[in-house]
């Protein structure tokens, strides 16, 4: 083999491959050979880089130049210029959304400039597939330390001293979960790896899965060390095939080494791992009916306690955390705790995967570390709010959290002041919304979602969630009554006490949490009949304003149901009996001349 | 075992560690209201309705499965505890159909009782109820999935208790129901129709079939001359119904009750399981003299010869093909009474009163028809007759006794116990070792083969020979016997199952109760009947001997084969 003067790394993530990496990828081969470039230029697919929005990504090495939204078409200028000539091809290049700067270099980029990236360490820098690169950098040098230097109890005490929080939306210290485990009475335990990630639009778990699998292979062997198990689950959803496959390829290649099976590490420890698909239920991320569902029963959540800890899957004491919770493992193990309190703060050491959506410039996956403010991941890392519209609302922890106005910005985000702000970390989804969004509407959508996946098995969830849901349609369909924002409330409070598991118990938030800081567009709705962001339909009324309108004919052009009429030059109306209210010609109007 | 100490609304109370809030709370007389919570079944706390405050924690909790812990300050009736206990529960009566007035459960409903016991005034949500078919493919039971309040004792008795899981819980959400495999009729799976999923549904979405129109009918038809058997365990139960102790004994009661309500001949099913005794008994004398089909297990149950057909169809040749006591009846009341009495067979009417659900699909299998006609034209469960006795205002607990009508209303101790599990092994051992031994028996409590255990099993000697017998109630049990003896760690030769626990006492048409002591004064009552009658051994039933004398010819004869005996067959599961 010749010396390969230049790596390209080419995404192969969830976000990539459905934006066309690999027939940019193939391209990008036959583009290499037809220049006698195969030898020396190696193309690797690696694992997500997070900025999702941009793909496909290329990355270029040893010079770190970053090439966004690739298209098949574009490899040929690509080599050409590039790889053959060193010539950067400043098209390819990111640009800053406000100054439109184009930008060559990774580390440049305002994205990436506030990101410490400790779970997605590997992520977008080496091929997942292959075990041999991520022992290069420095895999499976935890699990080594950890059973042939360490005793379960060093571990337990070295994780707990880390601080370390699930990551799964709970924050419970990671340490003492672990203790409780290793105590737990039993000949057979077990390790499972909660990968059932179903808060919308959250990814960052499959992104790990995705990108780095072994990481989380490691993780789970360290910690069935640490608490006496010698077999372990991954709990997946079956709609990430890519996760699967990577991290069925990890365990394999795992088991080849040895790292995973009998004596690993000649240690006299076993242990191995086995793959379970969920169907999609989004209850299944509940521990306890995660462990049901492995079972092979319909995934409904039981009572605790008992906790896993001590009666989990089969009866046994079992660990459950997440996956980005077991990618900061090694990371822990091999370094040391100190160096990763170094990171976050006090309470919440650390970083933090976000997934950023919504309103917002740049979307995609963000490590940050803890006690970052919401104002600079959504201005400095998420490039702000696109088409100078103004910030409304943050919306964290999915569709059990809360949303955050204006006024919060500057709230870090770590576990404690989220909550205490009204909001929750939960497992990181970051949706931001612009002035263009009824907070109503926004709690309705929130709580259409809980109430479908709910399980059904306790009655405030699942009568609650329905009756409160039915509310909030009233509400944005203009038929909402006085009592109804005090009934909300109510339903809200007994569903969030009594409820069995953390679905039902937290899924009132999106209601409470909007109530709390936008109560007023609820009075809107309810007395005056009006959306105030103009979203809901059954509140707008269209109307143009004479003063604005200069006649120009647009309006009238694009409305599908000829609802408006007016000669040129003069000012227009619209007929509201045929109007449909799509909105088209507020869209279309170039003076701001409709009103709705 | 560790003791733990807590309080309770301010009441201390010890209890052992592992006990629940409920548990303890149950032992100071503080009384949580419950709906989810059974306590012959798994913990479920799904309802949410027995939610109590636990100090320092923020949540409610289900206090049916939430354990005790040291120095936990409970509080079952705090503001927030009965707020959130009357929210949940307006919540699931606002998806409830609120037909109260024309319900059959009314007055026996535990949602109507939560309600009044939690002074529900008024259902503040207004939006969609749950609109389904009402699921009437089967014989035995009505499934009306917009009653169920979803609280899963019946998926849980079915799976648990019965083994069948005939349902479970599909779909999410608010769009939750409970149904069959593939969302089939009840008819179409798993279902053996044993109903006890009435007995343990806290509302209306089970009930029986309702049979008791027909019956009407048939009583105002003056063409119709209508005879009806009653069942040993109907007499046990009965009284349930109209406020008496449980455990009385109504049989005559029960006589002239169905007299005053017009039925033309009341007959006793126990004639029929005497001469059951006499079939089976040759039966299984002869396969053991032959060793044939050995173990002989009994076919009285028509839930178990349900689940058998279902679940174990390589064992078909060994259940016995005695048709049972209801049905030996009804063919005998279309033949041997018809000729008699010199009535025409198809003018008769064959009612039958059973404490059992199955029966009513047993009656309608389409070999049952030996008479030519259809041998039972009708059965009614206990709670039916009772519906009936009611409508036609009669005064039942105050009703002197009368007795059965003869022929068929002969019956011996032997009978009576039939209807309680045990009873039907322990009737055939007295006439069995008497024919094998020859000599009569010492004495007739077979004290072995009595008792709740859900398996038992003895070794009796008869004519010196040990004869390995079993007893299973319940179809969990029966499962748990049947693969015992399929993996080889077990042999008899004569084993009885009932599908009910208990046997027919707990019977799926019985006054609704699954309280195991209510189960126990029912049996007792039996053993009392037996020990108060006359003659206490099937074969010296006298009407039996004329019967055989007259009509039938030899035990296990021609006759006898082709009117009193069927056949079985293996059913789809799915």
């Amino acid at each position: 083999m010749g010396l390969i003067r230049s790596h390209v790394l080419v995404c192969a993530g969830t976000g990539c491959v459905s934006s066309g990496c690999k027939m940019m990828q193939e391209a990008m081969q036959q583009a290499l050979e037809r220049h006698g470039l195969s030898s020396e230029i190696k193309v690797v697919e690696t694992g997500c880089f997070g900025f999702c929005k941009e793909g496909p990504i290329v990355m270029v090495y040893p010079e770190g130049t970053f090439y966004c939204q690739v298209k098949p078409e574009d490899v040929e200028e690509l080599v050409s210029e590039h790889l053959l000539k060193g010539r950067i091809v400043e098209r390819l290049l990111y640009k800053e959304p406000v100054s439109e700067r184009a930008i060559s270099l990774f580390n440049d980029i305002g994205f990436y400039q506030k990101q410490q990236r400790v779970a997605l360490r590997n992520c977008g820098k080496i091929n997942p597939e292959s075990i041999e690169e991520y022992i290069a950098r420095d895999g499976y040098q935890a699990l080594a330390k950890a059973v042939t230097q360490m005793t379960p109890t060093q571990v337990i005490e070295m994780v707990s001293e880390s601080g370390l929080r699930g990551r799964g939306g709970g924050g419970f210290p990671a340490g003492r979960k672990w203790e409780f485990a290793r105590v737990a009475q039993g000949d057979i335990k077990y390790v499972v790896c909660n990968a059932d990630e179903g808060d919308p639009g959250a990814f960052m778990d499959r992104s790990i899965l995705e990108g780095d699998p072994h990481s989380v292979v490691e993780a789970m062997a360290i910690a069935g060390y640490a608490i006496g198990a010698k077999q372990g689950y991954v709990y997946v959803r079956a709609e990430y095939p890519i996760a699967v496959e990577r991290l069925s390829i990890a365990i394999k290649q795992a088991r080849e080494l040895g790292l995973l099976g009998k004596n690993i590490f000649g240690s006299g420890f076993d242990f191995d791992l086995g793959i379970r698909l969920g169907a999609g239920a989004f209850v299944c991320g509940e521990e306890t009916a995660l462990l049901t569902s492995i079972e092979g029963h319909r995934g409904t959540p039981r009572p605790r306690p008992p906790y896993p800890a001590v009666k989990g899957l089969w009866g046994k004491p079992t660990l459950i955390n997440n996956v980005e919770t077991f990618a900061n493992i090694p990371v822990i193990i091999l370094h040391g705790p100190a160096k990763f309190k170094s990171i976050g703060t006090d309470t919440s050491p650390g970083t933090k995967v976000f997934a950023l959506a919504g309103n917002i410039n740049n979307t995609g996956l963000v490590e940050v570390p803890m006690g970052t403010t919401l104002r600079e991941i959504v201005y400095d890392i998420g490039g702000g709010i696109p088409g100078g519209k103004a910030f409304k609302a943050c919306q964290t922890g999915g569709p059990s959290g809360g949303c955050l106005p204006a006024e919060l910005l500057d709230t870090p985000v770590d576990y404690d002041s989220l909550t205490a702000a009204g909001s929750m970390m939960g497992s990181g989804g970051l949706i931001v919304m612009d002035e263009d969004n009824c907070m109503v509407d926004v709690a309705r959508f929130f709580l259409e979602f809980t109430q479908d996946e709910s399980c059904g098995k306790c009655v405030p969830c699942r009568e609650g969630t329905k009756r409160m849901l039915e509310i909030l349609e009233r509400i944005t369909n203009g038929e909402g009554v006085a009592g109804d924002i005090e009934l909300l409330e109510e339903l809200a409070e007994v569903i969030s006490r009594t409820s069995l598991c953390g679905l039902g118990q937290t899924a009132p938030n999106p209601v409470l949490a909007t109530l709390k800081f936008f109560r007023d567009e609820y009075e809107a709705h309810i007395y005056e009949k009006r959306c105030p962001a103009g979203v809901c339909q059954a509140l707008l009324s269209y109307a143009i304003v004479a003063e604005k309108c200069k006649g120009c004919g647009l309006c009238k052009k694009v409305c599908p149901v000829d609802a408006i009429s007016g000669d040129l030059r003069q000012p227009h109306t619209i007929d509201k009996d045929k109007c449909i209210k799509c909105g088209a010609c507020v869209a279309k109007c170039p003076f701001k001349a409709i009103s709705r | 075992m560790e003791r733990i100490k807590l309080t309770i609304d301010n009441k201390p109370v010890e209890v052992e560690a592992g006990t629940t809030i409920l548990e303890a709370a149950q032992k100071i007389g503080v009384h949580i209201p419950t709906l989810c919570y059974h306590p012959e079944l798994r913990l479920e706390g799904a309802c949410r309705i027995c939610v109590v405050e636990v100090e320092g924690l923020r949540n409610l909790v289900a206090s049916c499965v939430y354990p005790v812990a040291d120095n936990m300050v409970v509080k079952t009736n705090s503001e927030s505890v009965r707020r959130a206990r009357k929210t949940v529960l307006e919540l699931l009566i606002a998806n409830h159909p609120m037909d109260c007035l024309v319900c059959s459960r009314h007055g026996e409903c535990e949602l109507q009782d939560l309600s009044r016991q939690l002074g529900i005034r008024q259902v503040r949500f207004t939006g969609g109820k749950r609109d389904m078919a009402v699921d009437e493919s089967s014989h035995s039971i009505v499934r009306d999935p917009n009653k169920c309040v979803l609280c899963g004792r019946c998926v849980r008795v079915c799976a648990e208790t019965q083994a069948v899981s005939a349902i479970g819980v599909a779909n999410r959400g608010s769009s939750s129901i409970v149904t069959t495999p593939f969302n089939k009729g009840l008819a179409d799976g798993p279902c053996v129709g044993c109903g006890q999923c009435i007995n343990v549904c806290p509302v209306a979405a089970l009930r029986e079939k309702d049979d008791t129109e027909r019956v009407w009918g048939a009583l105002h038809d003056p063409q119709a001359h209508v005879v009806v058997q009653v069942a040993p365990a109907v007499r046990a139960a009965l009284g349930e119904e109209f406020g008496m102790r449980p455990g009385s004994l109504v049989t005559g009661k029960t006589v002239t009750a169905l007299r005053q309500l017009g039925f033309d001949q009341i007959f006793d099913t126990q004639f029929a399981a005497d001469l059951t005794i006499i079939e089976e008994g040759h039966e299984f004398i002869h396969r053991l003299k032959n060793n044939v089909n050995l173990p002989l297990i009994t076919s009285c149950s028509p839930g178990w010869v349900g689940y058998c057909e279902r679940f174990y169809p390589e064992m078909l040749p060994h259940v016995s093909t005695c048709k049972s006591p209801q049905q030996m009846f009804g063919v005998l009341a279309k033949t041997y009474y018809a000729e008699r009495a010199n009535i025409n067979p198809a003018n008769i009417f064959s009612v039958s009163v059973m404490p059992c659900t199955a029966k009513k699909s047993e009656a309608a299998r389409e070999e049952m028809q030996s008479s030519g006609y259809r041998d039972v034209d009708a059965v009614i469960t206990t709670r039916e007759l009772a519906s009936m006795i009611r409508e036609a205002g009669i005064d039942f607990a105050n009703l002197p006794d009368s007795e059965f009508e003869l022929p068929m209303g002969m019956s011996t101790g032997a009978g009576t116990i039939f209807g309680v599990t045990g009873g039907v092994m322990e009737a055939a051992l007295r006439t069995v070792a008497e024919i094998l031994d020859g000599e009569e028996l010492p004495s007739l409590e077979f004290q072995q083969v009595r008792g709740f255990a859900g398996v038992r099993e003895a070794t009796i000697r008869i004519a010196g020979q040990p004869v390995r017998i079993a007893i299973a109630n319940g179809l969990a049990h029966a499962k748990r016997l049947l693969d015992s003896i399929k993996a080889g760690e077990a042999e008899y030769h004569f084993i009885e199952i009932m599908g009910c626990p208990g046997g027919c006492i707990g019977g799926g048409g019985q006054p609704l109760s699954t309280d195991p002591e209510i189960r126990m004064h029912r049996a007792a009552a039996l053993y009392r009947q037996d020990m108060l009658k006359k003659v206490r051994k099937s074969h010296e039933n006298p009407a039996v001997k004329e019967l055989y004398r007259s009509f039938l010819g030899e035990p296990n004869g021609e006759k006898a084969h082709q009117l009193l005996h069927t056949h079985y067959q293996a059913r789809s599961r799915y």
